[in-house]
């Protein structure tokens, strides 16, 4: 008999680890350097941005974030000489290329109706869903299982293929280039999913709980606020991701239905044009800033997200 | 603190009926246990009572008032759950304390009262402890102190001892039965345990397919069941039976086993010739040579005290439980009494027990 270490039959091997953790380091590596060039371009001048070969390393700036949150004007050098001196570093930086600042973008109202579309119809989308899911989990609903194909069969095509019928619709509505039609949208489009994710978490907790707190003198409500939810945090947190994440990104519809007042960030950003040609550097700004809620909301929420992920790891 | 009377209570879930017009009384201060093998309808029976399913039909009175159709928080009721639901998101105080906010009344009041309850079951010292880590017995006594801060007019328990380990199990029994003592406070308890129930009723309601097959002390149970299906549901081993045709006058007192004349207590009515059966308990049987009723030594048990012995007859297998220190060796033959006075005649068909004076005893013992 040969001499061995007892091992594990279900723990993987140290080399199995070792190769897992290889190809996630791999994965994790190229996943990031675009994200990674993005951040870097934000910091470059536009020159540096379309040098050829790309420049790596490179003197930074913040030209593109001035870019994004100002309109410049080209000026006659005599003009901007007569100019006081420059009020700020922004300032100063597009004298050298002969401009002036005449105005604030619509790069921060149009991120602003980003949160605020992006955030109320998540909001709105959890909410629904979190009180439909709690009806199809609790009572008996005629057609109940029909009902839940009908619910998700809203997801089976491409949004973009009523894209028209919306269009028109929203027209004769009034709500074209609304911030509400957004939500009422994004809303509608997500709701299927919350109640879906919903409705598995809600049905693992036991109805004992409910049941308990109206015998102890509850409603059915204050039995459902005080005893189903907080026990469904992590359900809804990570619905709430999914849905924030959808309703953040989704860029057709919002170039469809926004173009003015409720334009959001998405279908903005692509329209940022320098002086001569693509201001790539004020693009890659915006995109840095417009990657940053989701990233902040994914970290305050990916315990609750982690363990969402992972169905079934609701407590009994 | 209140009785409750349940009257041709009825539950329909579509085509299977779940609770078929049960009746019962449950007196005030008194422990009452629901007992059946599960799915025979008593959980339910107890939901209706909490107001947790809508009966069918039939009544609910709690303390003379119907409330059959009232609302659970409308009943001032309260109710152990077999999972305790105790609220993970809260801790052992909150958790007690937690019928009484609904009251609105003051939180320092709540805390005076949770505290008192806290000592009652003690476990004072565990108040500011999140309820996941407690070991089972310990939940089990923050859920019975839910119930019992809130001073409800009844107490139902549905298998709160189900989840428990053997030991604790045991010590719980004890426990809740203490308790009771204390407090009488009416209680519904249900089952599918007999131990648990024979050791803490006062009354029992055997339950089968929807119906309640019995209704009775502990000791009416056991010594005079009902029907064939109570009795053989309740004992361990349960009751033996060995079957005998032919029919019974009133004023018999004797039949014919397997060829053996064997005494029985005096008949009471007319039965129809129909297949019947004799009802043994274990510890009923003797071991007799000279017994026409014989049958062969099939195995042992050994008990301790006593010894579960196996007795193969041309009838089948029956179970005597005799001292322990007879020795027997499997084979042997042996001659079987019956002690006569303890014997149960039964219709085989509806499972029903034929009146005798035996139950006259019981009455005569009641009443006088």
């Amino acid at each position: 008999m040969s001499l061995t270490t007892a091992h594990s039959v279900v723990a993987p091997s140290s080399n199995a680890k070792l190769i897992a953790g290889t190809i996630i380091i791999a994965y994790a590596l190229i996943s990031i350097v675009p994200l990674l060039w993005i951040f870097a371009t934000s910091f470059k001048t536009p020159p540096d941005s379309i040098a050829y070969p790309p420049k790596v390393v490179f003197q930074p700036s913040i030209e593109g974030y001035c870019n994004l949150f100002t309109t410049r004007t080209r000026q006659t050098p005599e003009y901007i000489n007569a100019l006081g001196p420059a009020t700020g570093f922004c300032d100063e930086t597009v004298r050298k290329r002969n401009m002036v600042i005449a105005g604030p973008s619509n790069f921060l109202p149009r991120f602003v109706n980003s949160l605020i579309i992006a955030f109320g119809s998540t909001f709105c989308a959890v909410f629904l869903g979190t009180l439909s899911a709690y009806g199809f989990s609790r009572f008996k609903v005629p057609l109940a299982d029909d009902l839940l194909f009908f619910i998700l069969s809203t997801r089976f095509m491409p949004p973009i293929a009523v894209a028209i019928p919306i269009y028109l619709m929203y027209r004769e509505l009034g709500l074209s280039d609304t911030a509400l039609g957004m939500i009422l949208l994004y809303t509608a489009v997500n709701v299927s999913l919350a109640v879906w994710l919903l409705k598995g978490f809600i049905d693992e907790i036991p109805r004992e709980y409910e049941e308990a707190a109206m015998i102890d003198g509850y409603t059915r409500l204050q039995a459902f606020w005080r005893t189903v939810l907080p026990q469904a945090t992590t359900g809804i947190a990570a619905t709430a991701i999914f849905c924030l994440i959808f309703a953040w990104n989704e860029y057709a519809f919002a170039a469809l239905l926004t173009s003015g007042t409720a334009q959001t960030a998405p279908p903005f950003i692509p329209t940022i044009i320098g002086e001569g040609g693509q201001d790539w550097p004020a693009v890659a700004a915006g995109t840095t800033i417009f990657l940053v809620p989701i990233l902040v909301f994914t970290i305050l929420l990916r315990k609750q997200l982690l363990r969402g992920i992972t169905f079934g790891a609701v407590r009994k | 603190m209140a009785e409750i009377r349940v009257q041709n209570l009825r539950k329909a879930f579509g085509a299977f009926v779940a609770v078929q017009d049960s009746n019962f009384v449950v007196e005030d201060g008194e422990f009452f246990v629901m007992l059946g093998p599960s799915g025979c309808g008593k959980t339910t029976t107890l939901r209706m009572i909490a107001g947790l399913e809508l009966p069918t039909g039939g009544q609910i009175l709690l303390g003379g008032e119907d409330v059959t159709m009232r609302r659970a928080r409308e009943r001032d009721i309260a109710f152990v759950f077999q999972l305790f639901a105790l609220y993970p998101h809260m801790n052992v105080r909150k958790n007690i304390g937690f019928p009484l906010l609904a009251q609105g009344m003051p939180s320092a009041e709540i805390r005076g009262r949770v505290e008192e309850t806290a000592k009652l079951l003690r476990i004072d010292h565990l108040l500011d402890k999140s309820v996941s880590g407690l070991a089972g017995g310990d939940r089990q006594r923050v859920a019975l102190g839910r119930a019992i801060v809130r001073r409800p007019k009844c107490f139902l328990m549905d298998e709160p001892l189900g989840t428990l380990d053997t030991e604790f199990r045991d010590l719980m029994v004890h426990e809740l039965r203490e308790l009771h003592n204390r407090i009488h406070a009416t209680t519904v308890y249900v089952t599918h345990d007999q131990m648990e129930a024979m050791s803490m009723a006062d009354k029992i309601a055997v339950m089968n397919h929807g119906v309640i097959e019995q209704f009775g002390t502990p000791r009416e149970i056991y010594d005079r069941p009902a029907t064939m299906f109570v009795a053989d549901f309740i004992g361990s081993p349960p009751m033996n039976f060995l079957g005998f045709g032919g029919g019974l006058a009133k004023g018999a007192k004797e039949i014919v086993v397997q060829g053996a004349k064997v005494p029985v207590p005096e008949v009471r009515e007319d039965v129809a010739p129909a297949e019947m059966a004799l009802g043994i308990r274990p510890e009923h049987i003797r071991f007799d040579d000279g017994s026409k009723l014989r049958g062969a030594i099939y195995g042992t048990e050994y008990l301790g005290t006593t010894q579960i012995v196996a007795v193969e007859t041309v009838d089948g297998i029956i179970k005597a439980r005799v001292p322990a220190g007879i020795h027997l060796s499997p084979g042997e033959q042996v001659g079987l009494t019956l002690s006569s006075a303890r014997l149960s005649l039964f219709e085989k068909g509806s499972g029903r027990a034929v009146r005798t004076a035996m139950h006259d005893q019981a009455a005569e013992a009641r009443h006088g």
